[in-house]
């Protein structure tokens, strides 16, 4: 029996390193190759031990394919392909292609310039593993080979982030990378047709949650940086360069335009310039409504939103900074936490999640005081307000995306455990399928059922359809006979005849001839017609012919009536009938030898 | 329906729609008829010999009578140019299927389509002529006394193809002229014009925006399926951004639709041909109007033109299209600029959609060459048009009123529409440039003959270059192209199988391939050579595993299959046949009905021969004996004495007579089909 294996090597039960591993029709796939922001050890990259040991990465594996450009999902990448070693093709969007080695090359500086890691990938492996990548077109067919075919939908989640659609034979399986099911301010929403994998694998990480519109978050959002700015504080909202960072900015653009505010709005990276150059030049990939207008106003030209320089941190007055990276963990925005964090009046924004082990993660949860590095301790005294603007679907989403593409099972990914325990048994519930979590380097495994694709014999589907009538009778199916013809791996179904024909053989026939003999005292003539009309108030719905020959046909049964000389009263009944009536043929021998009603 | 192209040459029959009004053109003599019968002074206009119809240009559609139109499920799209007759087909006409094209086809489409309705409806005409397609006039008369002859122009070519349930047949009709209607009275060229009546006025933006929205956007290899009967994929042409050639399949048929498509390296991405083999029929259509020009000579020539004029202190006019060629001209000019010292010299693009054509030009980065494409990862946008615009030696505006009128410098280069030089901006640079013969037009526009389309302006002073760039297949390239790909059938419009009527001494101008090419013309049907035998079915794997195969022969084996069929949106299932519900016995039904055996269950068909010293030994083994054979002509006869019953063998056939014992006979028969195949 086929079966479809996943193991996820990273993001099983967690959020971070995403890399899930799918073994189906034969064929391996690695989906995704990110870091984890939590750790900075061995634990930072997904094990890819797991292949390894058995040998090259580039003999195991078939294609690779990268959802987005989040490090958490593409992080690794370099590492895998030039450090590990694989040389087969990497699949992304030309989004994501364009995007995913800017962030590589940023993230590469922060550990090995700042932190002075060495060991670690270079900006050479960086350009060599891109040479690797073979771009995807939003719904695109692509062969890998013969066999395996990859086919991406839009995710929504960030700028040119992609759903795959994998599928070999008739097995497939979708895996969604991040997603987000309702549009925001400039980009769509998932998609995906009724595809019906045999698993759909989805990301869980809002499981439980089911967030409130969009709309009352982004006024609650508005209300909060105002009234800080108001009151003379400063508001710092850490971010990651492309996505969220873009949606927050045209809403605070519009906000600044409309109550004609003052205050400044900066940019932290030198990198927003460039990151707005993608959304204009991949603009296809946005929203309808930027889509439609951008001829006139490019939404990604800002008025209000100046670059920042690290001196205006210590500036007197209100300010609003969007920063990077988006946990607190690093960078610029921790930089400018420390300096903010200790009066009341400022705030920081977290828009979105945050991974356990960072700053981010920490003061969500409450946490007053910090250890820095150098045994400081730093006093969390600005406010700190959350507001899940991150495009990962809810848990209403997520249900809905399964109503999209109907699997037939699910396999949760990307989330905590308790959460997908959660959303796990509500999706039993709901859709009656199987759900899986399997936690890194445990391995579920669906069998699948295939159907068998046969060539059918277009006169005998034809015919088979006519005698089943436009609308056939679910109460009475009709039973269709064909042949099928196993011959050099192609399986043919015809109609017996054909079959014959086809494989040059002739019929062999073969026939029964019985004699029955009964009493009647008739002449032979009225028997042959009391014969008829009992056979005809039996035989209800077949052909029964009194034929001028002096013969009774039942379907294709022919029956004679004569009287034996002595006895004119005994009469034979001569039946004969080929093997294709048998089961007729049997019947009508035994109900004549019970002799004919004498009441007909 | 395969592509809705317009036949915009019949504008070429109507004066121009001068965007200011034209004392020339206003003053142009009426025509009548030379014995005065006829007048139609109003609506016909006489310049340098030839009559014009003083009325808005109308243009010539796809055939529409020949089919219901309502019945068309599915229109497919091949590239910008072949849409812009989408409102005449979807609208008013019962149209409810969907049209399906790549998303640069749609909205270029949309921005041209856009620019035609702008073109007319800023300049509206007070009256419309309408007495000169009057059929009175057109049955009684003289003859006129000038005479051109049209080229029969486009490339645009609608085809039908019928999904019924199968592709069964392919009507096709292309806008080439076949049967020419005379329009005896009326003076030349009008009373060669062809199916008057049928030509219709420009749309309005409402009916765009309704035909627009049937419109599902589609990307290249993508395989849409239709109806679960035929799967389409748009492949890349190479001709234009988001240029398709596409791919109609079924399970065991093939049908390429090659349309426009090029091999040269311009903007787009390159042709995509390996996907187009195997074909059991390839539908071409849309090769090069000019074979005769290399494109790439044909550049150097407008590029050494443009700088010679400049030069001289004229101007320089290049009627072209909105989008396309256009962008090549502006990357070359980029290139060549500074060399030829036109640093100085500004470039105008106007048109209503001028800057929607470039802005969108950057956009579509999936849909372009390699090296266009690669420029966005840095970002950079892929066309250098950018640059030339921020540096402001490209300069575009919606129309020549407005800002333009207060920047507007010379010596110049203008780009602008429309080609036929029948409205759009170019009419008016032709009524102010013509005087001087300093300026000169040159023409890349492959649709439109120069001649034709000067004709209203003569006597004209200005100098005429006629470069026209087409860089779609020439026959070279497809005879190569067609032994690459070897298709069983190549379907392909009447006119590539004979040279052109101009250069009929050229037999490299046509196609020649065996089997010889099936030709169509306007309105003709063509029955596609097609037999279909087979068809996908599923085995539900319950139903599989059921199944119990014999070997009949080395490497082939058979299994009788029994099943339920289900047909749901043309996709066949078999189910194994369900148990049947045992019915609650009734007393009465019990003693009569219950041994009436199910109608539906015929035997299988039996095959092989029954050897006699075989089948004796079986029967010995069976306790049966006491067998006397009998040889016969055809076989031998068994005479089973202790149970008085007979089997007949033949080589083809077996009767087993057997009277008054059930169970002897139903042995005898489970012996005989031990030694059967079943089928």
């Amino acid at each position: 029996m086929p079966d479809i294996k996943v193991t996820p090597l990273g993001a099983g039960q967690d959020v971070g390193r995403s890399c899930i591993l799918v073994s189906i029709g034969g064929k391996n796939i690695m989906l995704d190759c990110g870091m984890h922001m939590g750790y900075n050890d061995d634990r930072r990259f997904p094990d890819f031990s797991y292949i390894t040991q058995n040998g090259r990465l580039t003999e195991f594996l078939d294609c690779v394919i990268i959802s987005h450009f989040h490090l958490d999902h593409c992080g690794a990448l370099p590492y895998m392909s030039e450090m590990v070693g694989y040389d087969g093709p990497i699949y992304m969007t030309h989004p994501t292609k364009a995007i995913c080695p800017i962030l590589l090359e940023d993230f590469r500086k922060i550990t090995v310039d700042k932190k002075g890691e060495t060991n670690f990938f270079t900006s050479q492996m960086i350009k060599d593993c891109m040479k690797k990548v073979v771009p995807l077109n939003l719904h695109q067919t692509v062969q890998v080979d013969d066999e395996l075919e990859i086919k991406a939908y839009y995710a929504g989640h960030v700028l040119g982030a992609a759903m795959v659609l994998i599928k070999v034979g008739s097995e497939s399986v979708v895996y969604t990378g991040d997603y987000n099911m309702t549009p925001d301010r400039h980009l769509g929403a998932a998609w995906i047709d009724k595809c019906r994998p045999d698993i759909l694998i989805s990301e869980s990480t809002y499981a439980t949650t089911i967030r409130d519109s969009k709309r009352c978050r982004e006024r609650d959002f508005l209300k909060k940086v105002h009234e800080t700015i108001e009151r003379g504080g400063k508001v710092l909202i850490p971010v990651f360069a492309l996505g969220r960072a873009q949606e927050l900015c045209i809403l605070l653009e519009t906000f600044w335009e409309r109550m004609n505010l003052k205050a400044p709005i900066y940019f932290s990276t030198g990198l927003t310039e460039k990151a707005n150059h993608y959304y204009k030049l991949f603009i296809t990939w946005t929203n309808q409504k930027i889509r439609k207008t951008f001829v006139q106003r490019n939404m990604f030209e800002f008025k209000h939103i100046k670059a920042f320089d690290r001196s205006y941190a210590d500036n007197p007055g209100p300010m609003v900074v969007f920063a990077t990276p988006g946990m607190l963990h690093a960078g610029q925005s921790l930089q400018i936490f420390k300096k903010w964090a200790g009066n009341e009046k400022n705030m920081v924004i977290m828009p979105g999640y945050c991974v356990q082990g960072t700053v981010g993660h920490k003061i969500l949860n409450g946490q007053k005081k910090l250890e820095m590095e150098g045994r400081a301790t730093l006093e969390v005294k600005l406010q700190v307000e959350y507001m899940s603007f991150s495009a990962h679907a809810d848990a209403k989403g997520i249900m809905q995306l399964i109503r999209m593409a109907e699997p037939r099972n699910m396999l949760l990914v990307h989330g905590e455990a308790k959460k997908m325990e959660f959303l796990k048994d509500k999706i039993e519930q709901e859709f009656s399928i199987s759900c899986y979590m399997p936690a890194n380097g445990e391995t579920t495994t669906v069998t699948t059922n295939p159907s068998v694709p046969v060539d059918i014999s277009l006169p005998l589907l034809k015919r088979e359809m006519a005698l089943g009538g436009p609308l056939p009778d679910p109460k009475k199916p009709r039973t269709m006979h064909g042949t099928l013809i196993m011959k050099d791996n192609s399986l043919k179904l015809v109609s017996p005849e054909q079959a014959l024909k086809e494989l040059g053989l002739s019929e062999h026939q073969l026939r029964f001839t019985c004699r029955v003999h009964l009493q009647d005292p008739h002449s032979d003539a009225d028997t042959l017609a009391r014969l008829y009309s009992h056979l005809k108030s039996v035989l209800k719905g077949y052909t029964v012919q009194h034929l001028p020959d002096g013969t009774v046909m039942v379907e294709s049964i022919v029956l004679k009536v004569s009287s034996s000389g002595d006895d004119p009263n005994l009469k034979v009944i001569l039946l004969s009938w080929s093997y294709q009536d048998e089961e007729l043929g049997s019947f009508l021998s035994s109900l004549l030898k019970k002799g004919l009603p004498s009441a007909l | 329906m395969l592509d809705c192209g317009l036949d915009t040459s019949s504008a070429l029959y109507f004066l121009p729609l001068p965007l200011v009004h034209s004392p020339r053109l206003s003053k142009l003599p009426g025509w009548v008829s030379k014995d005065g019968t006829v007048n139609l002074e109003k609506e016909l206009k006489e310049c340098a010999g030839r009559v014009f119809v003083d009325t808005q240009p109308e243009f010539c559609l796809p055939e529409r009578e020949l089919l219901d139109l309502s019945t068309v499920d599915v229109i497919l799209i091949s590239n910008y140019h072949c849409m812009m007759a989408l409102p005449y087909i979807t609208e008013h006409t019962g149209f409810s299927g969907t049209v399906y094209a790549t998303e640069p086809t749609f909205q270029i489409g949309r921005l041209l389509m856009e620019e035609l309705v702008t073109f007319m409806e800023r300049v509206p005409k007070a009256q419309s002529a309408t007495c000169w397609k009057n059929k009175e006039i057109q049955r009684s008369g003289s003859s006129g006394t000038s005479y051109i002859v049209i080229n029969s122009v486009s490339c645009m070519c609608a085809l039908t193809i019928f999904t019924l349930f199968y592709i069964v047949e392919c009507f096709c009709f292309s806008s080439f002229k076949s049967d020419v209607f005379v329009f005896r009275m009326l003076p030349g060229p009008l009373k060669d014009a062809v199916d008057v009546w049928s030509w219709k006025r420009c749309y309005s933006m409402q009916e765009v925006n309704s035909a627009l929205s049937k419109v599902q956007l589609v990307g290249y290899s993508q395989k849409v399926e239709l109806f679960g009967a035929v799967q389409v994929t748009p492949l890349s042409s190479g001709y234009s951004l988001g240029s398709s050639n596409w791919i109609i399949q079924s399970h065991y048929e093939k049908v390429s639709y090659v349309s426009g498509s090029s091999l040269l390296t311009t903007h787009p991405q390159p042709m995509e041909q390996s996907s187009l083999k195997n074909s059991d029929v390839l539908i071409l259509t849309g090769l090069t109007q000019i074979p005769t020009a290399n494109p790439d000579g044909m550049l150097g020539e407008f590029c050494s033109n443009l700088a010679m004029t400049i030069r001289a202190g004229g101007n320089v006019l290049v009627p072209c299209y909105s989008s396309g060629v256009i962008y090549d001209l502006l990357e070359c000019l980029y290139q060549f600029m500074d060399s030829a010292n036109l640093g100085t010299t500004p470039f105008y693009f106007i048109s209503p959609v001028a800057n929607s054509s470039l802005e969108f030009s950057q956009i579509f980065a999936e849909w372009l060459c390699q090296n266009k494409q690669s420029k966005v990862y840095l970002p950079e946008p892929p066309f250098p048009h950018a640059e030339l615009i921020q540096t402001n030696k490209l300069k575009h505006y919606p129309s020549i009123h407005g800002e333009f009128s207060s920047e507007f410098r010379q010596p110049c280069v203008v780009f602008t529409g429309h080609p036929s030089l029948r409205f759009g901006d170019v009419v008016h640079f032709m009524e102010l440039w013509g005087k001087s013969s300093l300026n000169t037009i040159i023409f890349t526009e492959p649709d439109f003959s120069y001649l034709d389309a000067l004709a209203p302006y003569q006597p004209l002073a200005m100098k005429c270059v006629y470069c026209p760039i087409d860089t779609r297949l020439n026959f070279h390239q497809v005879s190569k192209f067609l032994k690459e790909v070897q298709p069983l059938h190549v379907v392909c419009p009447e006119q590539y199988t004979q040279p052109p009527p101009s250069q009929s001494h050229r037999a490299d101008l046509m196609l020649e391939l065996q089997p010889p090419p099936m030709a169509y013309r306007r309105c003709s049907v063509l029955g596609l050579p097609f037999r279909r035998r087979y068809e996908r079915i599923h085995l539900l794997p319950e139903l599989a595993k059921s199944l119990v195969p014999s070997e009949i022969k080395p490497g082939v084996s058979v299994a009788t299959v029994s099943a339920v069929l289900q047909s749901k949106d043309n996709k066949h299932v078999l189910q194994p046949v369900p148990k049947p519900v045992p019915v609650p016995p009734s007393k009465k039904r019990k003693r009569l009905m219950e041994e009436v055996p199910d109608l539906l269950s015929p035997k299988p068909l039996l095959s092989g021969a029954v050897p006699l010293e075989a089948f004796l030994a079986s029967l010995h083994k069976s306790g049966i004996t006491e067998v006397k054979v009998e040889e016969t002509a055809d076989g031998h006869i068994l005479h089973l004495q202790a149970e008085d019953a007979l089997i007949q063998l033949e080589e083809d056939a077996t009767h087993i007579v057997c009277d008054n014992n059930e169970p002897l006979r139903t042995a005898l028969r489970d012996l005989v089909l031990r030694f059967l195949q079943k089928l």
